[in-house]
């Protein structure tokens, strides 16, 4: 195809061809960067918890008048629940992952440390590591005998008389990794606040309540502390997948029978808690499919739109080649091809204007770098959208008989 | 002759129906999309008090040790105040009103029958609240300076609890019980609520949250009442109680009326702070002591998230794409009627009279772009109002901005016709007329 001829006639359109060019540079430019934070988002949403998430499920109890005895009344309400048909396994649990509201410590590897080393989650629980079916990577999971009621603990705490006390803990492989790197943690203390803590497990994972930042996401420890009975604690339950529905109900009314003066607050599945948990993003991210499929529609609409002009433009132009001996075909590929042209400048320009864009969002956003494999999906999506777009003029002037060259206006 | 005008555009837009529709499909969804956005922004930083927000301020000190480290993403812990800072200012009484505050949730135990227990969220704050903020009362009305002191059983609810507890809004002297405790209820003010609760601790939803009831904060002090926001510490003391000078969990507000008072306060702040440096208790610099205007406030905590800003740049870009394809329409439109402007202008028409013309026929596409992004923003504001977002319920177009979506659209697409109405005045109609 000879681009000569081509290249004359957009130099007699100099500002609509420019302005076509602008228009899928900037679309090529918006496309990249919305792909790639769909992917972002995407990603996120895939954020693995290490717990076995289709098998649990999550009830939290509000008490209308405080129980005197919150241990006990715990204790009461997990064997009525070991009781109801289909539970697997049961524990308390202060914070659940990608819960949201969180539970928080900061770890320090010297007492005498300024500031702390990171912050990591904290479950608190005995039988958690064994309801979340947590892979155990190393050591062993938290022992019965070690969990002691929350008010045990922290009196020991206050006055100082540790020796009651069980300072275990089991930490996600993230953590270790992070504290110790490439070494076994195993035997290791961490300080949580004063007190020293020895390392005797390692999980694969835990995610934590508030896993917004996928760098510390990760940081979870599990502490041997009983919380016993209130309004933040909640218990999960493990059974089969199939059951959940079934269980959750059964546990509800089984609690509701054993004390009917509570509220309860929450009754959930665990996939309940972790698409709560990514709502936001994934509203976001059909937001931007969205944008990218109304801006290519745009954009195809006005690439329609102009070649139809040039072609009706150029009726007796093109009867007059056609008179001359060009094929249907040749007409046919003379707009392709200026659409080609067109649409490969547009996206040279606009992968310039996608780079700009994304370090805009990378300063006021914190969005990571456009990984350079975004640039071809808004090259690719851009030629594809012209050339469908012009085919249906292209046609038509392919369309043109070669008489009309004959007639005059 | 404009009213010829627009005959004469209306015919040529109607020549080309599909072409004409393009374009005002394009102005539609680009000006829809960016003023649904815009509508969002636009309630988001909208003032929450208007008529009281510019005498109102909120006093900021910095107790915080010198090695004290902000934890990345966790709140700011000077932020609030420290109880023994809040009463000092509270005592001083240096501004025509001031309240301290902080927020809770209760347990409500109606004494009806049928009625369940339920969870309220309220505020524990000081007599001053009510007046300052201008609260709204139904029947009775706040507490005193003396309740305060006195640590005084007293309660405030909102006419849709004090229904719901005890079937009419007059229900002031009755006990309400919430949490473990009964409490006289001396005023019931209306279903206020101001958008963004501007004066709680930003714990990420205050375009949803209201608050229920309202207890004098000295009360919550005294009972140690569970707090709703944030409560940062860093003293030695990890238990730290609400009175601890090492734990800040107490927003402050004060009215300011005149500008010398405003300084004369902010001065005020920064001698406190020089003397609590001098008694050892601060270590940094009296100079951190600030004094934010309420929209100054609500621009440092910056409550729009970064997604509804990002939203609104795309949709910009958006109507920019849409704004450059109508340029590039109008442009081979224009351009291929040469001939008949080059007749018009042989016949005695200047070239303003064809500039106008074509700037007429640009307006017309505008108008009838505006009145489709109208509908398209109703359309988005509707799908936003469905999000589970705590701002999702404000999503609504008031007047100004529905004029605003209006005025956007003609003006955008007159910006569109300009060049290409600057290029068709500009055809030489001799050329023209020739090739005809």
């Amino acid at each position: 195809m000879e681009l000569r001829p081509i290249l004359s006639t957009l130099r007699r359109h100099k500002t609509t061809a420019w302005l076509l060019i602008l228009e899928i540079a900037l679309t090529c430019a918006i496309v990249c960067n919305a792909v790639f934070m769909i992917n972002h988002r995407l990603q996120h949403m895939e954020m693995p918890t290490g717990i076995d998430e289709h098998a649990l499920v999550q009830i939290q109890l509000a008490e209308v008048t405080p129980s005197p005895d919150i241990y006990a009344r715990a204790r009461e309400d997990l064997a009525v629940i070991r009781q109801v048909p289909g539970v697997l396994d049961v524990a308390l649990v202060n914070q659940l992952p990608l819960g949201g509201s969180s539970s928080n410590a900061s770890i320090k590897l010297d007492p005498e440390q300024r500031q702390p080393t990171l912050s990591a989650g904290t479950y608190f629980g005995g039988n958690l590591a064994q309801t979340m079916g947590l892979r155990l990577l190393a050591g062993r999971h938290l022992q019965p005998d070690e969990v002691l009621d929350a008010d045990v603990v922290l009196k020991a705490l206050a006055t100082g008389d540790t020796k009651v006390i069980a300072p275990v803990t089991v930490i996600t492989q993230a953590m270790a990794q992070r504290l110790w790197p490439g070494a076994d943690a195993l035997g290791k203390t961490i300080y949580v606040g004063p007190v020293g803590v020895r390392v005797v497990g390692v999980v694969a994972d835990l995610a934590r309540a508030n896993a917004y930042d996928d760098a510390t996401a990760h940081y979870s420890m599990i502490l041997p502390m009983f919380m016993g009975a209130g309004k933040d604690q909640s218990y999960l339950i493990r059974t089969r997948p199939q059951d959940r529905q079934a269980v959750l109900k059964a546990a509800v009314a089984a609690l509701k029978k054993a004390d009917p003066r509570r509220v309860v607050t929450e009754q959930r599945t665990y996939d309940e808690v972790r698409d709560k948990f990514f709502e936001n993003d994934r509203s976001m991210a059909g937001i931007l499919v969205g944008a990218i499929a109304a801006l290519l529609i745009v954009t195809a609409l006005g690439i329609v739109g102009l070649a139809s002009f040039w072609v009706a433009q150029r009726r007796r132009t093109i009867g007059v080649r056609r008179a001359l001996g060009a094929t249907r075909r040749n007409i046919l590929n003379y707009f392709q091809t200026e659409n080609l042209l067109l649409a490969t400048i547009g996206i040279v320009l606009g992968m310039v204007l996608a780079y700009a864009i994304n370090l805009f969002l990378m300063l006021h956003y914190e969005l990571p770098r456009l990984p350079a494999i975004y640039f071809p999906v808004g090259a690719i999506a851009l030629w594809l959208i012209g050339q469908l777009a012009v085919l249906g003029p292209a046609l038509r002037a392919a369309a043109v008989p070669p008489v009309v060259a004959t007639r005059s206006v | 002759m404009v009213g010829y005008y627009i005959h004469m555009a209306a015919r040529s837009l109607r020549r080309n129906p599909v072409l004409t529709g393009l374009m005002v499909l394009a102005i539609g969804l680009g000006i829809g999309a960016s003023m649904t956005m815009v509508t969002v922004l636009h309630v988001m930083t909208d003032d929450p008090l208007p008529g009281r927000s510019a005498q109102l301020y909120t006093p900021h000190i910095d107790p915080l040790p010198l090695d004290y480290k902000q934890d990345g993403g966790g709140p700011d812990a000077s932020d609030n105040l420290t109880w023994p800072d809040a009463m000092a200012l509270l005592t001083a009484r240096r501004a025509t009103r001031q309240a301290a505050m902080a927020g809770g949730n209760l347990l409500l135990r109606p004494d009806r029958a049928g009625v369940r227990p339920f969870y309220v969220a309220g505020r524990y704050t000081s007599a001053d609240f009510f007046t300052m903020f201008g609260v709204p009362f139904v029947h009775g009305g706040g507490w005193s300076a003396a309740d305060d002191a006195a640590g005084a059983q007293v309660v405030v609810l909102t006419e849709t609890v004090a229904r719901k507890l005890f079937g009419t809004a007059d229900a002031v002297g009755r006990t309400v019980r919430l949490g473990e405790h009964d409490y006289r209820l001396v005023g019931v003010t209306t279903d206020w609520a101001p958008k963004p609760l501007f004066y709680a601790d930003n714990v990420g939803n205050q375009y949803s949250d209201a608050d229920q009831f309202f207890l004098p904060f000295s009360v919550a002090v005294n009972q140690d009442l569970q707090v709703s926001g944030n409560q940062s510490g860093w003293g030695k003391d990890e238990s730290a109680s609400k009175r601890s000078d090492t734990t800040t969990w107490l927003q402050f507000w004060v009215q300011l009326d005149t500008p010398a008072q405003v300084a004369a306060y902010r001065q005020y702040l920064v001698d406190y702070s020089a003397q609590q440096k001098g008694l050892g208790r601060f270590q940094r610099p009296p100079a951190n002591a600030k004094l934010y205007s309420l929209m100054g406030w609500l621009a440092h905590e910056n409550l729009v998230p970064t997604d509804v800003r990002l939203q609104l740049w795309l949709a910009l870009g958006f109507l920019f794409v849409c704004m450059v394809n109508i340029v590039a329409l109008l442009l081979a439109k224009f351009l291929r009627r040469s001939g008949e402007i080059s007749v018009r202008r042989a016949l005695g028409a200047r070239r303003r009279d064809i500039f106008v013309q074509f700037g007429v026929e640009s307006a017309l596409i505008g108008v009838a772009g505006g009145a489709l992004g109208l509908a398209v923003a109703q359309l988005g504001l509707w799908s936003i109002r469905q999000r589970p977002d705590d701002y999702a319920r404000l999503a609504q177009m008031d007047a100004s901005m529905l004029l605003g979506t209006l005025m956007l659209a003609v003006l955008a697409s007159m910006l569109a016709g300009l060049l290409p109405a600057w290029r068709a005045c500009r055809v030489p109609p001799a050329l023209q007329l020739k090739a005809m």
